[in-house]
């Protein structure tokens, strides 16, 4: 039977299961196959922080969310088109986020009475009035796939867990992808298990196969390449984009790149990501403790390395006092925060941006350090190799931004040429005359002197410096004068940055505010209300301490400043307080990220107000 | 930029005196304070360890034994409370060629630091930390330490310590370091003969120095140190030699099982033969274990000198081979080869 193909613009599909059904490795599958195909793509990765919660209940569930599109996307998409539901628990979590008429496919065969327990139904939902306007596919996902492997000579356990492939199977069909980059992937992943191997790629046949046969779809979707500019790409996730960062900068400084860390949610994967590159002479360290691991670094830039410390929240809050040593001694070092929600241990695996205060105030003392912040996965690339450059030519810490969403969620990348990346200049001290381990540069940065220097010896500590001779001192003026050059030297690095940076500011009274990670769902809801001839400015802090020299004179020419965060406000209480403007601050403290209409409607209310 | 700071010349070693290793700034404990003889031992024993003075680090903590860099003319970096072994391992970590070294006190290595030296100890990282154990806190003006004695009346603890003393020997024994010793402020050949013993080891090397705080603690060792007591009370271990102690070298250890007892070498009962011999490379650790426990224990003489040398390879040095190896089997990192990896794609 022929079937019609229906061409669309966008898709939104989520897959979703148990913690153990793959639902992850199906999420990023497709994703990959559908960034080869050339659209350009958002995911958004959501998971609990268990690792295997029991089978079966809502906690447990697992999603991959994914938007594609024959256009560019900025977001992840904020109500599936599809969802598919691995079993009841899935559906049941779900459900209220679906678009109005969206199709939901269930493995009928989850639908127990014991699993509809665990999910909380009383009765079985497919068999009442429950999913009235969402277009129910039921398919035994389960038996279908047994029955495709009953030769395999897996156990039943084994077979099981094929079924992911089954409907990753079907719904490559469905949206008309091909299955090859998925069957080569199977076979360098489980080249030791042949078997296992020959078993998921029967599974991702045959789910093809049963969407090409079965009656149940008489409809399959077709999305266009997107048009992206010329290039080279590859799909990037915003902890492999700081890595790979990282090493190149540490290329372009010609420095080897120390990482000092300990594992923690979200952050990990830079760890992981890096500590597979060796060959590029990165060195990381898997420390004891988060303050070892920011301690290890420090102590590695003393020694002349481009120091690493990668972690989350409450790893920051442990390495505040260290940070407070790098802000004294004046060393260069990258803070990396992927702030996950807090306070305590919080929601481990959601996402926030509740860390600003602490990133840029969170230390004793007058400790300022530079804080930048990346906003989209691909971005974070070259947000590391700015940190990078601040870092080493001011001799500061530079504590660099990303979050859970942007770090585990991934988008298109155009891959740069190498070569186009400028050279970061660093220079250590070898002359010896006229030497002083606090001597100051145009840019007030002190010396790098590394061990191994002859005739450079010198000693640095916590202890408060005199300025040039870099001699303990407590006099009180010395103090102050040593405070303020601090912050000086910092707050100069305004000369150093881009300006903040206003989207269609012609004619319009209303400025809409972001930084980090919002900046895809704010540029969507501001896109789509300008579609709509509605006048909206829109700026994105990278840079946050030091702000952008014109920060103020932007922030000065709207009646209305609108700052949508994943937080009580932290940026609108620094635009406030520094620039002493109305900011009207939109939050949203659930773990998950802002949708683009959650936006859009905030933006229409504050215009509703201006009227 | 590595490449340079590798190739800096080792061809021309000065002939260095105490004095190059002696910077300019005016030391400030207080008079009497048993880390001025810890000073002056590293100060007269460094130009003798092989050491360029430019490849020298001291790294330490906060407390009064912390302020050590600043009184050396060597690369020196006065961190944050307990911090001091992490630091050193960034340090060289990323240039293993340096030699060095942390100093720090029994708070700062044992309380706050606690879990940096456990771990350094079992990295075999080619650290070499002095412990000046005073069994105070000094800097902060008299409160009981981790290796205060139970009971012990500070001002923190009025009514006397209810806590348990940290024993460093037996914690660094059993945090697998590979080179662990004792010495004595008052004693400073000995102190010089372990300081050139720890810089030649490789691996993680602690020497615990029992040092006098004359302000807070004053005499808290003068049994180990005074003349009239020390021959009777201290145990000078030297590697290959019976366990022999006293005025009149007329006391002996014997191990009785796993059970150290004092025997009298005077009376005919026993001889030399009987004594343990100290041998500081035994690979098991458990006779060192035994050494460790003695200053715990009712008539047994405390042991200094080396208590544990063995070899094992170190931390820094396989972190190294690694990289080199990876380097070996995938070749030199291609920055654009690793950019323009995985699935990727064209568009036109």
């Amino acid at each position: 039977m022929e079937k019609e193909v229906l061409g669309l613009n966008d898709v939104t599909i989520r897959f979703a299961g148990d913690s153990g059904d793959g639902m992850q490795l199906t999420g990023t599958q497709f994703t990959n196959t559908t960034a080869l195909v050339g659209n350009d793509l958002s995911t958004l990765p959501d998971y609990p922080a268990e690792i295997r919660a029991p089978a079966g209940t809502t906690y447990g569930v697992s999603g991959f969310q994914l938007h594609f599109s024959n256009s560019d996307i900025q977001t992840p998409g904020d109500s599936p088109d599809v969802l598919v539901a691995m079993n009841p628990a899935a559906l049941k979590v779900n459900l209220k986020d679906l678009k109005h008429g969206a199709a939901i496919i269930v493995n009928i065969n989850s639908f127990d009475a014991k699993n509809l327990k665990l999910a909380g139904y009383e009765n079985n939902p497919l068999e009442d009035d429950s999913f009235e306007g969402f277009e129910v596919v039921p398919v035994p996902l389960s038996k279908l796939t047994t029955t495709a492997l009953e030769d395999s000579g897996l156990s039943a356990k084994e077979i099981s867990r094929c079924k992911n492939f089954f409907a990753l199977g079907l719904m490559y069909w469905l949206y008309s992808r091909p299955v090859e980059p998925t069957l080569k992937w199977i076979k360098s992943k489980f080249k030791d298990e042949p078997m296992i191997a020959a078993a998921n790629e029967k599974a991702l046949l045959a789910g093809y196969y049963y969407g090409e046969n079965t009656e149940q779809f008489t409809t399959r979707y077709h999305v266009e390449p997107a048009k992206l500019p010329k290039g080279t790409y590859r799909n990037i996730s915003g902890n492999e984009a700081l890595a790979l960062g990282f090493i190149t900068a540490s290329v372009k400084t010609g420095l080897p790149l120390f990482l000092g860390s300990y594992p923690i949610t979200p952050a990990s994967d830079i760890l992981h990501e890096l500590s597979k590159h060796k060959n590029f002479d990165v060195r990381t360290f898997q420390a004891e403790d988060e303050i070892a691991a920011v301690s290890a670094a420090i102590g590695a830039s003393f020694s002349g390395a481009l120091a690493i410390t990668t972690t989350s929240g409450p790893g920051v809050a442990l390495k505040s006092e260290a940070i407070g040593l790098a802000v004294m001694t004046e060393l260069p070092l990258i803070i990396v925060d992927v702030q996950r929600g807090g306070p305590s241990t919080g929601l481990p695996t959601k996402t926030e941006q509740s860390d600003l205060q602490q990133a840029i105030l969170g230390r004793n003392g007058e400790a300022p350090v530079v804080v930048i912040a990346a906003s989209t996965p691909a971005d974070c690339f070259y947000t590391a190799i700015e940190a990078v450059r601040i870092a080493t030519k001011y001799m500061v810490p530079v504590m660099l931004m990303s979050d859970g969403y942007i770090a585990n969620g991934s988008e298109p990348w155009r891959i740069p040429e190498p070569d186009s990346i400028p050279e970061i200049k660093v220079e250590f001290r070898k002359e010896k005359e006229g030497f002083a381990p606090y001597l100051r540069d145009e840019n007030f940065a002190r010396p790098w002197a590394v061990p191994g220097t002859p005739g450079l010896e010198h000693r640095i500590g916590g202890l408060e410096k005199s300025n040039i001779s870099g001699n303990v001192n407590y006099e009180p003026e010395n103090h102050e004068f040593m405070v303020r050059l601090r912050a000086q030297k910092v707050k100069n690095i305004e000369n150093d940055i881009p300006d903040l940076e206003v989207t269609d500011d012609v004619d319009s009274n209303i400025l809409v505010v972001g930084w980090g990670g919002t900046y895809g769902s704010i540029t969507e809801a501001v896109t789509r209300l300008r579609q709509r001839g509605i006048k909206i400015a829109q700026a994105h802090f990278k840079y946050l301490n030091p702000f952008p020299k014109n920060t103020g004179m932007v922030l000065n020419k709207y009646k209305r400043i609108i700052c949508p965060e994943l937080n009580m406000g932290q940026l609108a209480r620094f635009l406030k307080s520094e620039f002493l403007v109305e900011v009207d601050s939109f939050n949203k403290i659930q773990g998950i990220p802002f949708k683009t209409t959650e936006i859009e409607n905030k933006i229409l209310a504050v215009i509703g107000e201006l009227v | 930029m590595k490449e340079e700071t590798e190739s800096i010349s080792k061809a021309e070693h000065p002939k260095y005196t105490s004095k190059d290793f002696t910077s300019s700034q005016d030391v400030r404990w207080c008079p009497g304070c048993g880390d001025y003889s810890i000073l002056a031992q590293m100060q007269r024993t460094s130009p003798d360890l092989g050491i360029e003075k430019e490849y020298m680090v001291w790294i330490s903590g906060i407390g009064c034994s912390s302020r050590f860099p600043y009184y050396m003319d060597t690369y020196g970096f006065h961190s944050i409370h307990g911090r001091a072994p992490a630091i050193a391992t960034g340090v060289k970590l990323n240039n293993p060629k340096l030699s060095v070294w942390v100093a720090t006190g029994d708070g700062d290595l044992l309380s706050i630091g606690g879990n940096h030296f456990i771990h350094a100890c079992r990295r075999n990282i080619d650290l070499k930390i002095i412990l000046f154990n005073n069994r105070i806190y000094g800097l902060t003006k008299g409160q009981y330490s981790p290796t205060s004695e139970k009971g012990k009346k500070t001002k923190s603890t009025p009514f006397g310590s209810v806590d348990f003393p940290f024993n460093p020997v037996g914690l660094a024994l059993g945090a697998e370091a590979t080179f662990v010793a004792r010495t004595l402020d008052r004693d400073p050949k000995h102190l010089q003969e372990m300081i050139k013993k720890a810089a030649e080891h490789k691996g993680t090397a602690l020497i615990e120095v029992f040092q006098n705080c004359n302000i807070f603690n004053d005499g808290a060792f003068s049994l180990f140190t005074d003349k009239e007591t020390k021959a009777d009370n201290v145990l000078i271990l030297e590697q290959n030699k019976p366990m022999v102690f006293g005025k009149n070298n007329d006391k002996g250890i014997r191990l009785n099982g796993l059970e150290p007892e004092v025997i009298d070498l005077s009376d005919g009962k026993y001889s030399v033969n009987d004594v343990w011999v100290h041998n500081e490379n035994d690979k098991n650790p458990a006779r060192a274990f035994i050494l460790s426990q003695f200053s715990e224990r009712e008539g047994l003489p405390l042991p200094i000198g080396v208590i544990r040398k063995i070899s094992k390879t170190t931390y820094d040095h396989d972190f190294h081979e690694q990289i080199s190896e990876v380097k070996k089997q995938k070749g030199k990192g291609d920055l654009r080869k690793l950019l323009f990896s995985g699935n990727m794609w064209e568009v036109n």
